[in-house]
């Protein structure tokens, strides 16, 4: 093959995690690295084109994986990557002072006929922990090129690059394993009705470790050989999982005895940290103590920068609507898609913060200590250690809060915790928490004369939601997402201290990831609600509000006139928002809403809440005809304390206020979180799932409450 | 003689080999990931510590740290190590 024309060669990046890989390849791609996803799964693809000593390659980031035995989508992908690309080599990153299970995965690769570069990564680390390392016995047994590199300073890069192009042109020579007669006969079985590309060999070894995984997809061909294989050796007592991975260890741990020398300071720094990190008592002290630095940068940190975008968002709309002449387009424009843009950037300060502290705490190695400190909770309700970051997270906002489900190796596990957290109560839920509780309870209402009625609820509804989120766990756990007991298999990596262009990096992967697959199904749907809140519109009477307006112009002037003014604006805005799609949805499910001590308008208002909680707030002083209001409006508060029924009952009473709060905790009024969960689950089934779960449970559960109240005479 | 000594009760600080491991809570996958982590028998493993709150447990074990949880821990099996033996 010539070097200078056709299509770039393939070369893999691969490796166990927390060896350095993502460092490896920063260092190599620089600028060139090109991010995106593959598709289905939730894993980013990160390639670059680049030039190596002349010859055009493209490097291809595999995902962090111990072996290639298909459990993961990660690890399905690195399979995936080999089989049917056949890559013109795989660099290995392996962790320099811990050599032997980077080996492992090396070997496995190199069994497919794979040319391999081992690339000996932090090996600064391991001569001063005393490591020794013979590079030349590696190469040997491993058919392999060797390069000792340290990522982080660049050190060993340009011979990585040369030792990848001597790699290219060496010839494919799978590794063998050895193993006994009868695995002999098995492997080559399984062999002959292998597809991909490789050593049949090799995928067949492959093969029999994977069948089961739920990740497994193969032709029904070799899926036959190998059920049928694997019972044969079942039958005859043969241990075939164990024999085929302690062939392969076999001859890793020869390789590591005759060229690894370990030195006895090695992980010293990691040993005296742990000491006090995931010491019993001061080990729970840290936790608490990082945990709390986490939640307040996402409660209060990203404050500023939001408060910002929202009056950015602001002056834009002003702007527009200065500028454009009246009319369908101006509203589209200023209400729709600028205020949908809004919707979507306004997430990007938290989960900016929330990913930068992750991959600080990933990158230092802190993170697998905060699920090997909280497991014991988590698994309690079917969760991993590692769910706990991403249902803390769930407190400020969901959205946030089910990107960082990614942590979370098991799909099962990912899934559950990403279906559970949108219960908890977010931040969002809180200006609706404020108003009801303003209205409805006495500001100096006190219980035993001690605590005030309102913080005693507000403490009741996150008490639910912690309840909620855990509950629905269990359950999804023992239904749609039935599986085997989740396990804890945790690495416990060395301390390192994370570089600060990683960090960036991964914060910015995800932001982009975010703005771009998630943003554009939140732009979407803020213009479809848009619409329904505004259309059709009812002429007749705009005329007749208009006709209003030029009278009081004509018959007052000064305040009296903006004051007059306000009330016929306010006062049209509740008229159409009567009038429009969502007006008349509410007034349509009016029946269903009764029972809950809801009306119509009440009803508007959670329709209008799926563009963001908040907006509850809002959506009410348009339908109560206050015109804009935030949750501390007194005229909003009093208006709806008057508010009657049709029966001429008050609206608002403690009861149905708590039902209706009852129903925030629980429904599932916020599309971001729906369009999130599209993008991190991969398809729209588990959104729609989601939706429906929590509007079911929200609606029952304030059922019971208003109904219950009722018979229990709270309901004046 | 009484069973044989788990990892799961292994005192920490202490050291065996593995001597078999079982198929923890009947997840062949989970066993076979225990495998491939070198987790095998022969394979020296030494419990480091117990997290804060009593499981999972910390390994040491081909030079680096595993973390597992206590029932899966049940399932592998230890003998003495080499050195231990007179």
């Amino acid at each position: 093959m010539s070097a200078a024309a056709g299509k770039p060669r393939t070369v893999l990046l691969a490796g166990n995690p927390n060896t350095g890989k993502t460092t490896v390849f920063n260092q190599l791609a620089g600028t060139r690295a090109r991010t995106g996803n593959y598709p289905g799964v939730t894993v980013d693809r990160r390639t670059a084109k680049l030039d190596f000593a002349g010859h055009e390659i493209e490097l291809v980031d595999l995902p962090g994986t111990y072996s290639l035995t298909a459990r993961s989508p990660e690890e399905r992908i690195a399979v995936d990557a080999i089989q049917t690309h056949a890559p013109h080599a795989c660099v290995v990153v392996v962790d320099a002072a811990a050599p032997a299970r980077g080996l492992y995965l090396a070997h496995q690769i190199a069994e497919t006929g794979t040319p391999i570069v081992l690339a000996l990564n932090m090996m600064d680390e391991a001569r001063s922990a005393g490591t020794e390392i013979d590079e030349a016995v590696l190469a040997k047994r491993l058919n392999a090129e060797v390069v000792a590199i340290v990522a982080s300073r660049g050190e060993g890069l340009v011979a990585l690059q040369q030792a990848v192009v001597r790699a290219m042109e060496r010839p494919r020579e799978p590794l063998a394993l050895a193993f006994d007669e009868a695995t002999t006969r098995d492997v080559a079985e399984v062999a002959a009705s292998v597809p991909f590309q490789g050593d049949p060999h090799a995928w067949a070894v492959w093969a029999l470790l994977s069948f089961g995984a739920d990740e497994l997809e193969l032709t029904p061909e070799l899926d036959g050989a190998v059920a049928e294989v694997r019972a044969r050796a079942e039958k005859e007592g043969r241990d075939l999982d164990a024999l085929l991975v302690e062939a392969r260890y076999a001859v890793v741990d020869e390789v590591v005895a005759q060229s690894v020398r370990s030195g006895a300071r090695h992980r010293a720094l990691t040993d005296r940290l742990d000491a006090v990190l995931v010491h019993p008592v001061l080990g729970l002290l840290v936790f608490a103590l990082v945990m709390f630095v986490i939640f307040e940068a996402l409660f209060t940190g990203a404050d500023p920068a939001i408060g910002w975008i929202e009056s950015s968002v602001g002056w834009a709309q002003e702007f527009v609507q200065g500028a454009m002449a009246e009319g369908p387009l101006r509203d589209l424009l200023s209400q729709g898609v600028i205020a949908g843009v809004g919707n979507v950037v306004v997430f990007v300060p938290q989960i900016a913060l929330l990913f930068l502290l992750i991959a600080f705490l990933e990158d230092s190695g802190y993170l697998a200590r905060v699920a090997f400190v909280i497991d014991r909770v988590m698994k309690g309700v079917g969760l991993h250690g590692k769910a706990f970051v991403p249902l803390l997270s769930g407190f400020a906002c969901a959205i946030p809060a089910v990107m960082a489900t990614r942590t979370i190796e098991s799909r099962k596990d990912r899934l559950v915790t990403m279906m559970a957290l949108p219960l908890m109560s977010c931040s969002a839920r809180l200006p609706v928490y404020v108003l009801i509780t303003a209205t409805v309870f006495a500001h100096e209402a006190r219980v035993l004369g001690l605590f005030s009625v309102g913080a005693i609820v507000l403490f009741a509804m996150y008490a639910l939601s912690v309840v909620a989120t855990l509950g629905a766990a269990a359950v999804l756990r023992r239904t749609v997402l039935r599986g085997p007991r989740p396990t804890l298999v945790l690495e416990l990596p060395p301390y390192r201290m994370p570089l600060l262009g990683n960090l960036v990096r991964q914060t910015w992967t995800r932001v982009r990831s975010f703005l771009v697959d998630a943003g554009t199904i939140i732009l979407a749907l803020t213009i479809v609600l848009w619409a329904l809140l505004t259309y059709p519109h009812d002429q007749p009477a705009e005329a007749a509000f208009e006709e209003r307006r030029v009278e009081a112009q004509a018959t007052l002037e000064g305040e009296a006139l903006e004051e007059e003014l306000g009330a016929i604006q306010a006062e049209a805005q509740a008229a159409a928002l009567e009038y429009s799609a969502a007006g008349r949805v509410g007034k349509g499910i009016e029946p269903a809403l009764e029972p809950l001590g809801m009306d119509w308008r009440i009803g508007v208002g959670v329709i209008g809440a799926f563009a963001a909680r908040e907006v509850f707030v809002s959506t009410l002083g348009m339908v109560f005809g206050v015109g804009e209001v935030d949750e501390e409006s007194v005229p909003l508060r009093e208006r709806l304390r008057s508010a009657v029924k049709p029966d001429g009952t008050p609206l608002m009473t403690p009861l149905s206020g708590v039902a209706l709060m009852v129903f925030f905790v629980l429904a599932a009024q916020c599309m971001s979180t729906l369009a999130v969960v599209k993008r991190e689950s991969g398809s729209w089934k588990w959104p729609l799932l989601m939706l429906g779960y929590m509007t079911v449970l929200a609606y029952l559960a304030s059922l019971l409450t208003f109904q219950v109240g009722s018979l229990l005479g709270w309901g004046t | 003689m009484t069973e044989p000594l788990t990892l799961d009760r292994l005192p920490v600080g202490e050291s065996r080999v593995v001597a078999a491991v079982g198929i923890p809570s009947g997840d062949r996958l989970v066993r076979c990931r225990l495998l491939e982590m070198g987790l095998l028998p022969g394979t020296e493993v030494r419990v480091v510590r117990r997290a804060p709150l009593g499981d999972p447990i910390e390994l040491r074990l081909r030079g680096y740290a595993l973390s597992l949880r206590r029932e899966e821990a049940a399932a592998v099996s230890l003998r003495p190590t080499d050195r231990a033996e007179p």
